[in-house]
């Protein structure tokens, strides 16, 4: 066996054919999804699209019905005291013990981890300008989200995981949350997973990217393949037409008359030779931003 | 070093640092010998991914306009060198193609342009001189 090599390039999570139904709804659809070690990992979906289901099988809260989960090459389920300790988590709730205090509450999460670094945790909680002695239940939406990033982040974790993290909070906070994923992959070989329908911030931060819709991946690559697979295209016509002819690689199309614009993931050249073909020229073409490519992907 | 990131166009945003330190440099509020911020230390000002500001280093290593030195750390490379000229040409003509561009719409002719471009020299030489 080639364990003791391969385990350093292995990939931190891997899911193969995970179907979930909650009853009649299918949540998941023989799904699956590696996510290599090292550098962040957007996965971008609407709301419903399975995002939370999916982060709820990488941490072992819910078990596989259908295929297989995999994280640090072990299934979370029968393991979680292998992988819940080496992963940092906040949920879109933020689910805090309501009745502790800021101080009770990094104390009684410390006691989890052996790795709890306590010089770290401080530093977090004073940059956070978070009251040792204030109520869970008492603090803003931002500082409780803030709480939450402290106690996810403070074991220094292989595996950092957010769930929609900024979801719901001002700018400043915001930023707080991006600063501390950018620190977390600058530490050599960490990563971090984290679902956003903010695309601006995906764009900023991720390395890799995930699209999901109704429980499938519908595309996943690196940002710079993503960035250059993509184009928008503005081809013309001679003659005014009703509906645009198919193209190559086209994944939308819209317009009217003699000039059609469609979203493509093809190389440039082989566009160029195959609107010919069709009887147009390329009048235009232009990058996509991140947001314009997750919606030709899903609509 | 004033960078600003936008995701709203479409622009690789390596290659919106690129340019941005291009432009830096042509324009002198980055000078020979000036040192770039460390990779992680901009990352954090821009919020933007490490590996993303390491590769707009590296193209601007290509290119000849910064170097790394033993020391660690990248500065701008001498600026004689005839990429940096080729570079400070380049941005010029894209500005002068979206004037040109400009005219053309407003109707106003080529010699006019040029007119104005020598009026607006000697109003900026004159301003100086009252200095």
């Amino acid at each position: 066996m080639l364990d003791s090599i391969s385990s350093s390039t292995s990939p931190i999570v891997e899911i193969r054919g995970l179907t979930r139904k909650f009853g009649d709804k299918v949540a998941l659809n023989d799904l699956s999804l590696v996510v290599p070690r090292g550098g962040v990992f957007g996965l971008i979906g609407g709301n419903g699209a399975g995002k939370t289901t999916l982060i709820k099988h990488i941490l072992g809260m819910l078990k596989a019905q259908q295929g297989s989960v995999h994280v640090f090459g072990l299934d979370p389920v029968q393991d979680p005291v292998g992988t819940l300790g080496r992963i940092g988590y906040l949920s879109e709730e933020r689910d805090l013990p309501d009745w502790m205090r800021v101080g009770e509450l990094i104390r009684y999460t410390q006691a989890f981890f052996p790795n709890w670094d306590e010089s770290y945790a401080e530093e977090l909680r004073q940059s956070f300008d978070l009251d040792k002695k204030a109520r869970i239940k008492t603090l803003s939406r931002g500082q409780r989200a803030r709480a939450g990033l402290l106690v996810a982040l403070a074991h220094r974790p292989e595996l950092l995981v957010l769930d929609e993290p900024s979801s719901g909070l001002d700018p400043v906070v915001r930023r707080d949350i991006l600063c501390a994923i950018i620190r977390t992959i600058a530490d050599e070989g960490r990563t971090v997973l984290f679902s956003s329908h903010l695309l601006d911030e995906v764009e900023r931060v991720a390395d890799r990217v995930a699209i999901i819709h109704h429980g499938q991946i519908m595309l996943t690559a690196s940002m710079e393949e993503i960035k250059e697979q993509h184009r928008r295209v503005t081809l013309r016509f001679e003659q005014s037409l009703d509906h645009p002819p198919e193209l190559i690689g086209s994944i939308s199309s819209s317009g009217h008359g003699k000039e059609w614009t469609y979203v493509c993931n093809t190389e440039m050249s082989q566009l160029r030779n195959a609107a010919e073909a069709i009887g147009a020229t390329v009048v235009e073409e232009a990058a996509l931003t991140l947001d314009e490519i997750f919606i030709s992907h899903i609509l | 070093m004033q960078i600003h990131i936008t995701t709203s166009d479409g622009v690789p945003i390596y290659q919106q640092v690129v340019n941005q330190i291009k432009f830096l440099i042509a324009s002198g509020r980055l000078m020979t010998g000036d040192e770039l911020p460390p990779i992680r230390v901009l990352a954090a000002q821009l919020l933007i991914n490490p590996n993303t500001v390491a590769r707009a280093y590296r193209e601007l290593e290509t290119a000849g306009i910064v170097e790394k030195r033993r020391t660690a750390g990248t500065y701008v490379s001498e600026q004689g060198s005839p990429l940096a000229r080729r570079e400070r040409v380049k941005i010029l003509a894209e500005r002068i193609d979206t004037l040109l561009a400009e005219a053309i719409h407003m109707g106003v002719s080529i010699d006019d342009v040029m007119k104005l471009v020598q009026q607006r020299h000697e109003a900026i030489q004159s301003a100086r001189n009252e200095e």
